[in-house]
């Protein structure tokens, strides 16, 4: 039976996700409240504003049911805003720290890394694994930060990290969904999902 | 803002996918006018998307009258030391150098915008020289497209700002989605000539013609004024909304804010939209269209 993939669908990038997934042959189902949730065998976090996101995973009372099902081995792929609820904590800086995350992923992260929207750019990433670069697109990116020993770095730009791996959890700062280049995706259903 | 060197090999800044990128992040959630500080974060805090941050809401624009301007970069620079979320401020419709001075700011969109006085009567800001991404109001597809053409990266249909009534904002959605659906039926041979009709770009009019979508994410603005609203330009095709008076000029503004945002996401379950409508308290008070004259339309400004 092909795996059930849950799109969190509250706000941001989800549509694009979705289409990537069912490119791929998966069984896409989105996400806005904990029935969803629990038809799914591994949930897709996409970008957005994660202050918002977060606000709606609480209000629908998924923030509970996530952590719940990742602790109990759901595999999770998360971009952008969702890495960032994603992540143990977020390092204080020029922007507010203290916004409340999952605390699922042991790093830190520093939302709006590398600036504001200004500073948004594309750059060819070199990814663990892959033979061929590819061309990552990052918007008001975070950088993460703190990687703790569990967690195995898969990308980086000027010595920032900016793509990890924690056993079924896989995070990107960037966004493969608003590529033709499916391949973190892939990554995603055919090593993280059905290994 | 730093242009500072290149990051990693082949890396470029501000690409059209960064622009339109960023517009599709804003997806889903709500765009909210505010006038200072407190009001932003009352407007993050009740999980807005991004705030367009001005020094009076349309409904105030049109009470005091005159002529309508960017507003005051200290003001804007405030509010965007304040929030997290993404800050857009509004330029006059051909104000190139309004739009220059927000860029050099570093805010993070432009609203080249029909609420305020336009500096230009014949051209629209060229918006693909700019690094920052724009957002413009439309009526009709090809206004849209022309926006497009001139580089906007999220378009907004405009409704009638300022007056906490629905319908023009209906009409406009309608008019755009209707005539993209139109564009579906037809053969390259109409295409052409349809191009013409509109006057807009014959490529973008092809790839609505082959795709069904605008290139570009498509939101609604001007006259929402309940979760009723939001949700009933989420149903029409709306991919998200800007509110402007309706939050800050209703009785209970940070509730109301909260209420907006669950409608945008509930917006197909009505069983729960009974309970986000429930005990608002006092929308702001509707202006009739029909009461209006022409002059007093902000959204026949554009061309």
């Amino acid at each position: 039976m092909p795996k059930r993939i849950g799109v969190l669908a509250l706000q941001g990038g989800y549509a694009a996700h979705a289409k990537v997934l069912q490119r791929l042959g998966a069984d896409v189902i989105e996400v806005r409240l904990p029935e969803h949730l629990a038809q799914c065998d591994a949930l897709v976090m996409p970008g957005g504003e994660s202050t918002t996101i977060i606000r709606l995973l609480q209000r629908n009372l998924l923030d509970t049911v996530i952590v719940e099902r990742a602790n109990a081995g759901m595999p999770i792929f998360a971009t952008c805003a969702g890495l960032i609820l994603l992540s143990k904590r977020i390092a204080s800086g020029a922007e507010r720290g203290g916004q409340p995350t999952l605390g699922l992923l042991d790093v830190a992260v520093v939302r709006n890394g590398f600036g504001r929207q200004l500073d948004s750019f594309e750059a060819d990433l070199q990814i663990k694994g892959f033979e061929t670069p590819l061309r990552a697109i990052f918007i008001r990116a975070p950088i993460i930060t703190d990687v703790g020993p569990g967690v195995d770095v898969l990308a980086t730009v000027d010595d920032k990290v900016v793509m990890v791996q924690q056993g079924k959890l896989l995070a990107a700062a960037f966004h493969p969904e608003l590529l033709n280049d499916d391949r973190i995706h892939a990554h995603f259903l055919d090593a993280v999902v059905e290994h | 803002m730093s242009n500072s060197a290149a990051i990693g090999t082949q890396t470029e800044k501000s690409t059209w996918r960064n622009k339109v990128g960023l517009a599709e992040m804003l997806k889903g959630g709500v765009i909210m006018d505010v006038i200072n500080p407190e009001q932003a974060r009352i407007a993050e805090d009740a999980g807005a998307v991004a705030v367009m941050a001005l020094e009076r809401v349309p409904a105030d624009i049109r009470k005091h009258g005159g002529v309508a301007r960017m507003s005051d970069p200290a003001m804007i620079q405030e509010i965007m030391d304040t929030v997290t979320i993404p800050v857009m401020a509004k330029a006059r419709i051909g104000h190139i150098i309004e739009a220059r001075i927000l860029e050099a700011m570093g805010v993070d969109f432009i609203d080249e915008s029909e609420v305020l006085t336009p500096a230009d009567e014949e051209f629209h800001i060229d918006k693909n020289i700019f690094r920052v991404p724009f957002v413009c109001g439309c009526r009709n597809l090809g206004e849209a497209l022309r926006r497009i053409g001139e580089g906007a990266a999220l378009i907004r249909t405009k409704g009638e700002a300022g007056t906490g009534n629905v319908v023009e904002a209906v009409r406009h959605m309608r008019t755009v989605l209707g005539h993209v659906r139109k564009l579906q039926t037809m053969d390259r041979a109409e295409l052409m000539t349809e191009a013409k009709n509109l006057g807009a770009p014959y490529d973008i009019v092809l790839h609505i013609a082959e795709t069904g979508k605008l290139p570009v994410p498509n939101f609604s603005a001007g006259g929402v004024a309940t979760p009723a609203d939001a949700a009933l330009m989420m149903h029409l095709g709306a991919e998200t909304v800007f509110v402007g008076s309706g939050i800050f000029k209703s009785g209970d503004p940070a509730e109301r804010a909260k209420r907006i945002v669950d409608a945008v996401m509930h917006y197909r379950d009505y069983e729960r939209l009974v309970d986000i409508s429930k005990g608002l308290g006092e929308p702001m008070v509707g202006i009739d269209i029909h009461k209006m004259s022409d002059t007093e339309k902000f959204a026949d400004r554009g061309w």
